[in-house]
C-alpha cells in the first residue's frame, strides 16, 4: 500500500477515533471492537492509526518483538537474541493485519517450510501472533472469522501466551496484543465470546446530513486523485495526533484515579448489573487513558462518564437482541449516578 | 443520452402499468443503451469503478454484454473467472507443490485474486458466491492488495481490478452479498433486454476513445456543486452508504471524460446518478410518488424518442449537448441529477412504493436489509489426518510434504546414487489427508400467529419470546427464518439469514391482525423448509400459535374446517419428519392446541409456563432432532 488515507482526515466518527486513541495510549484496555454501516472507514481509521504509532524498545532482531526491559524468562524458550550484546533496537508500535483465509500454521506459526527442505533443519517460523506481540492484531470482517481461527484467538487473548505443540516443535512465546476488530453486523454475528474479549465497542453510522456527506466524499476523492499531496496537506494534524498519542503515553502513569472515581465506576458498573470485573477495569482504566490525552491530572466523572457507553455497553448482561435497549438503559443508569448526585452537590 | 424527459417518461409508463407490454419497448432501449454505457465507463477504469453487477440468466444478451465489454478492454488485460465453489488455494494463492517438489524449496503460487491484477475479475453466479470467498474479493478491493498468510507464506501481492458478479438470482431475495453490491458501482439489470435488441446496437464507443478517455481521466475536474448533488442526490434517493456516492463521482469523471470534456458537466453527473444512485434507490426522491406527474411530460416523450437509440456519434453530439445544457440551465443541478437517477430507480421499488402502507414497511426492509444470502458455511479444515491417496481425497499438501521433509537426508542416503531421484522424497507413510468438518447449518423456521386473536392476547409477550429463541440461535450460530400468518394468509417475512439484527427488526415491525390462518402458516413453513433441506441444511420449526384457527386454507373463515385444515397441513410436517416446537402463547393452554403438536409430531409448549431457559431447552430438543 503506497499512501494511507490519514487519521485526522476521517471526517467526523469521533467516537471511534477516541475508542482507537485510548487503546494505542493504554494498550491494557483490552481491544477495540468497531461494527456498523458499510463504508463509515471502519478499516481506513484502524489502518491509518497504524501510520501514527510511536516506536517501541525492541531486543535487536528478535522476531517475537521481545521488551529488552524484561528479562529472558518473558520470551521463547531458549531465546538467543538477548545473548548477543547488541544495542536495543526500536520499532514501530506493530498493527499486523489478520487476513481472511489465513491458514493457522501462519497465524500461530509453524515449521519453517524453507529451512527444511533446504538444509534439512527443524525450525519455527514464528506467525502474525508473535509479529502482533506489544502491538495491535487487526481483524476486518472479524465477523466472517473462521471458527476455529476465533476458538485460537479466544485461547491466546486469554493467556497471553501462544503455545505450539506440533510437528515435533514445541514452542511457547509471549503474544500479548489489542485486538481490533471491525464488521458489519448484518453480515452476520460476532460470537459472543469472542464480543467479551473486546474492552471497547462501539457502532459507527453513515453519517445522514449532507453537509457532512460531502466533506466525507470530497475528502476521499482529493485524496484518491493525489494521496501525495493530501497526505503532504494533512501532515500538521497528523503530528498533533501523533503527539497526542506520545503525551498520553507519557503522562497516564501520573494520572491519578482517585478513590471517588473508584467508587463511582463500581456504583455504574453496579447499577448496570456488568458481569465481572473486567468491564469495571475497562472503564477505569479508559477513563483514565482519556485524561491523559486530554492532559488532566486527575480521572473524574467527566472522563468516566464520556468513556462508560463505549467501555460498558457490549458488557451489559446480555439480551443480544436488544441493542437500543441496552442503550436506553445505560443512558439511564449514566444520568441516574451522575445528575442525581450533581444535582445534590 | 437519456434525457430528463424519458427519464420522467420512464418513471410514468411504469406507474400506470407497470407491466404493460406496450411499455416494455421504449425501456429495453434504455436498459440495454445504458448497460452497454456502462460497459464503456467499466472499460475505462475497471478498478475505480469496482466494478459491475450483472443481473439476468446466462443467455445470449448477458453473452453480448460480455463480449462488447471485452471487446473494449486493452488485449494484455487480464480477464479471470472465479468459479463458484472456488477454494482458498486458488482465490489467494499457497504452495504450488509441482514447483515446490522441482525446486526443493517452497514456491508460491499466484491467486486468483493477484493474477487479475490491472484487470477484471469475473465472478460466476455471484449471488450463491460463499460470503467468506467474497469477503476476502472486497478486502482486496479496499486495500488494493491480497495479503497472503497461508502455507508457510507471508506475502503481500498488490493487484487492483474490477469485478463483473454475474447475478443469476432468480427472486429479489436471492443477490449477491450486500458487501459487494456497495463496492461495484455499475448495477445493471439485462433480464428485460430483448435478444433482438441486444443484437441490433452496440456501444457508442470504441477502443479509441476508451483509450483516449484513459489517459485524460486523471485530470478531468469536479466541481462542488457537481459533488454536492450527487451527495444530495443520494441522499434523496435513500442510499446511505458513502461509498455510491464516491463511486458515482467518479463515474462522472470517466463519462466526462469519454466525452472528450475536461470537467464534470451536468450530463456527467446525471449519468453517473442514473448508472450509480438509481438501482441503489431505496424510496422516491419525493416523499410520495405524485400521480399528476406524467401529463407534462407526454409531448416531449416523442422528440427524445428518436435521440435513444443513436450512439452518440461526435457530428450529433454537439447538437444533443447543447440542447440538453439550454434545458439544465432552467433547472437546479440537484434536481436533473435526481430525475437522472429516477429513472434507474429499480420497477420493484415502484411497485413497492405505490402498494399499500403495511406492506411496504415489510417489503422495504427486506429489500434494503439485502436479504437472504444462501449462507453456505462449508466445512472447515480440521487438521489432517494419515490416509491412502485415492481418487476424491483432498491430500493435505504442506502436511504431507512437513512429514515427509525431515526425512529427505535419510531417505537420499538410502537408495543408490544411480537413480535420479525427484527433489523431495514422499512415501505413502507421510501422506496426510485433510479432514473436514461439515457443519451443516442449521436454520430455525420461526411461525408466527399474529392474528387478532394473538395480537390481542400476548402478540408482544411473543415477540418476547421469539426474540429469547433468537438469542438461543445466536449462541449456537444458527440461521432464523421468519413467517407469520394472518388474516387470509401466510408470509415469509425474513429468508433465512444468521444476522439477528435483521431477524430483530422484522420482528418490530410484525404487524397484527385478523384472522388465524394456521393452515396456511403450518403450510408456508412447511414450504420453506423443503427448500431448506434440498439446499442439504437442517431445519427445524417454532410455531407461536394461539390455537384457534379460523381461517381455512382456502383463506375463507369457519372454524371447523380451518381446524381439520391444520391437521392435515400438521400430519404433513410430521410426514416430512421436520423437528417441531409448539409454543401455545394463549392466555389458557387449549387442548386442540396439544393435539395439533401431536399430530405434528412437535414438541407442545404452554407458554404460560415457559420461562427463558425452558424455551431455549426446548428448542434445543427440537433442533436435537434434526
Amino acid at each position: 500500500m503506497a499512501a494511507v488515507f490519514p487519521f485526522s482526515a476521517i471526517v467526523g466518527q469521533d467516537d471511534m477515533k477516541l475508542a482507537l486513541l485510548i487503546a494505542a495510549v493504554d494498550q491494557s484496555v483490552g481491544g477495540v471492537l468497531v461494527m456498523g454501516d458499510r463504508g463509515t472507514g471502519k478499516s481506513t481509521a484502524v489502518r491509518a492509526l497504524a501510520a501514527l504509532l510511536p516506536p517501541m524498545p525492541v531486543v535487536q532482531g528478535c522476531p517475537y518483538n521481545c521488551d529488552p526491559a524484561k528479562t529472558a524468562e518473558g520470551c521463547v524458550s531458549g531465546c538467543t537474541y538477548r545473548d548477543a550484546k547488541s544495542k536495543p533496537g526500536s520499532m514501530s508500535i506493530p498493527v499486523v493485519d489478520l487476513p481472511l483465509g489465513a491458514t493457522e500454521d501462519r497465524v500461530v506459526g509453524a515449521l519453517d517450510l524453507e529451512k527444511v527442505l533446504a538444509h534439512g533443519e527443524r525450525a519455527f517460523e514464528p506467525g502474525l501472533l508473535a509479529r502482533a506481540h506489544r502491538g495491535f492484531l487487526y481483524i476486518d470482517e472479524v465477523n466472517l472469522l473462521e471458527d476455529h481461527l476465533v476458538d485460537l484467538l479466544l485461547d491466546v487473548a486469554a493467556s497471553g501466551e501462544n503455545v505450539v505443540e506440533r510437528e515435533g516443535l514445541s514452542v511457547r512465546h509471549p503474544a500479548k496484543f489489542v485486538l481490533v476488530g471491525s464488521g458489519n453486523p448484518e453480515e452476520g454475528e460476532l460470537r459472543p465470546q469472542l464480543l467479551d474479549r473486546f474492552g471497547l465497542s462501539l457502532e459507527v453510522r453513515t453519517p445522514t446530513d449532507l453537509k457532512t456527506r460531502v466533506e466525507v466524499v470530497r475528502r476521499r476523492d482529493e485524496f484518491e486523485r493525489d494521496p501525495a499531496a493530501f497526505v503532504e496537506k494533512w501532515q500538521a494534524e497528523e503530528q498533533k495526533v501523533v503527539k497526542k498519542i506520545q503525551n498520553g503515553r507519557k503522562r497516564i502513569a501520573q494520572v491519578a484515579v482517585p478513590d471517588a472515581a473508584l467508587e463511582r465506576a463500581a456504583e455504574i458498573c453496579i447499577a448496570l448489573g456488568t458481569d465481572g470485573l473486567r468491564g469495571e477495569l475497562t472503564l477505569i482504566r479508559s477513563a483514565r487513558a482519556l485524561a491523559a490525552i486530554e492532559g488532566k491530572k486527575t480521572v473524574t466523572d467527566r472522563q468516566l462518564r464520556a468513556v462508560a457507553p463505549t467501555a460498558l455497553r457490549h458488557r451489559l448482561r446480555r439480551d443480544p437482541l436488544d441493542e437500543s435497549g441496552s442503550t436506553a438503559r445505560l443512558d439511564r443508569v449514566l444520568v441516574d449516578v451522575f445528575d442525581r448526585e450533581g444535582a445534590a452537590a | 443520452m437519456i434525457g430528463f424527459a424519458s427519464a420522467l417518461n420512464l418513471i410514468s409508463d411504469t406507474s400506470e402499468s407497470p407491466d404493460g407490454p406496450d411499455t416494455q419497448h421504449p425501456e429495453d432501449r434504455t436498459l440495454w443503451s445504458d448497460a452497454m454505457l456502462a460497459a464503456a465507463i467499466l472499460a475505462v477504469d475497471p478498478a475505480g469503478v469496482g466494478g459491475a453487477l450483472v443481473r439476468s440468466f446466462p443467455g445470449p444478451v448477458r453473452d453480448r454484454w460480455m463480449t462488447g465489454l471485452t471487446g473494449l478492454l486493452p488485449e494484455d488485460m487480464p480477464v479471470r473467472r472465479v468459479p463458484l465453489h472456488v477454494t482458498d488455494d486458488r482465490l489467494l494463492g499457497g504452495l504450488d507443490l509441482a514447483a515446490t517438489l522441482r525446486s526443493g524449496r517452497p514456491v508460491a503460487e499466484r491467486g486468483l485474486l493477484v493474477q487479475a491484477d490491472g484487470g477484471v475479475l469475473v465472478l460466476a453466479m455471484a449471488e450463491r458466491a460463499e460470503p467468506s470467498s467474497v469477503a476476502r474479493l472486497t478486502a482486496t478491493l479496499d486495500t488494493g492488495e491480497v495479503a497472503v498468510e497461508r502455507d508457510g507464506f507471508a506475502l503481500r501481492h498488490p493487484s487492483r481490478f474490477g469485478v463483473i458478479a454475474l447475478d443469476e438470482g432468480v427472486d429479489w431475495e436471492e443477490r449477491p452479498t450486500p458487501g459487494l453490491r456497495d463496492r461495484l458501482a455499475l448495477h445493471l439489470d439485462l433480464s428485460d433486454v430483448s435478444v433482438r435488441e441486444a443484437a441490433v446496437s452496440g456501444i457508442p464507443f470504441d477502443l479509441i476513445a476508451i483509450r483516449r478517455a484513459r489517459d485524460a481521466l486523471p485530470t478531468v475536474t469536479i466541481d462542488d456543486p457537481s459533488v454536492e448533488a450527487l451527495c444530495g442526490t443520494a441522499l434523496a434517493l435513500g442510499v446511505e452508504s458513502l461509498r455510491a456516492a464516491i463511486l458515482a463521482i467518479r463515474v462522472a469523471r470517466i463519462h466526462s471524460a469519454l466525452c472528450g470534456a475536461t470537467d464534470v458537466r451536468p450530463e456527467d453527473a446525471a449519468v453517473a446518478a442514473r448508472l450509480v444512485l438509481g438501482p441503489r434507490a431505496t424510496r422516491l426522491p419525493m416523499s410520495e410518488p405524485d400521480p399528476e406527474e406524467p401529463e407534462a411530460p407526454e409531448p416531449e416523450t416523442q422528440s427524445a424518442e428518436p435521440d435513444q437509440p443513436d450512439p452518440p456519434s461526435s457530428p450529433d453530439r454537439d447538437e444533443t449537448e447543447s440542447e440538453q445544457t439550454e434545458r439544465s440551465l432552467d433547472r437546479p443541478l440537484e434536481d436533473q441529477v435526481q430525475d437522472a437517477a429516477a429513472a434507474a430507480i429499480p420497477l420493484g421499488l415502484l411497485a413497492m412504493l405505490q402498494a399499500d402502507a403495511r406492506r411496504r414497511t415489510a417489503a422495504a426492509a427486506s429489500g434494503k436489509a439485502g436479504a437472504a444470502q444462501i449462507v453456505q458455511r462449508g466445512g472447515r479444515p480440521m487438521g489432517s489426518r494419515r490416509g491412502e491417496l485415492k481418487p476424491g481425497v483432498r491430500v493435505a499438501v504442506l502436511d504431507t510434504l512437513r512429514v515427509a521433509a525431515p526425512w529427505q537426508r535419510l531417505r537420499r542416503r538410502e537408495i543408490s546414487e544411480t537413480e535420479t531421484s525427484p527433489r523431495v522424497l514422499v512415501r505413502p507413510d507421510d501422506i496426510r489427508l485433510t479432514r473436514f468438518k461439515r457443519r451443516r447449518g442449521t436454520v430455525t423456521i420461526f411461525a408466527v400467529d399474529a392474528s387478532g386473536s394473538a395480537s390481542l392476547n400476548r402478540l408482544a409477550e411473543a415477540k418476547g419470546a421469539v426474540e429469547l429463541l433468537l438469542a438461543d440461535c445466536y449462541v449456537r450460530r444458527d440461521e432464523v427464518a421468519l413467517i407469520s400468518f394472518r388474516g387470509a394468509g401466510a408470509e415469509v417475512l425474513l429468508s433465512p439469514t444468521r444476522s439477528l439484527t435483521r431477524a430483530k427488526r422484522q420482528l418490530g415491525v410484525l404487524p397484527g391482525g385478523g384472522g388465524t390462518p394456521l393452515a396456511a402458516g403450518i403450510d408456508a413453513a412447511g414450504a420453506l423448509a423443503e427448500r431448506i433441506v434440498k439446499q442439504g441444511r437442517s431445519v427445524s420449526l417454532v410455531f407461536l400459535i394461539d390455537g384457534r384457527p379460523n381461517v381455512g386454507r382456502d383463506g375463507l373463515g369457519g372454524r371447523e374446517r380451518a381446524q381439520q385444515d391444520a391437521e392435515e397441513a400438521a400430519r404433513q410436517i410430521a410426514l416430512a419428519g421436520f423437528p417441531a416446537l409448539v409454543v401455545d402463547m394463549s392466555a389458557r393452554p387449549q387442548p386442540a392446541s396439544r393435539e395439533l403438536a401431536g399430530k405434528m409430531g412437535a414438541i407442545y409448549l404452554p407458554l404460560p409456563r415457559a420461562d427463558s431457559r425452558t424455551l431455549s431447552r426446548a428448542v434445543q430438543a427440537a433442533t436435537a432432532g434434526a
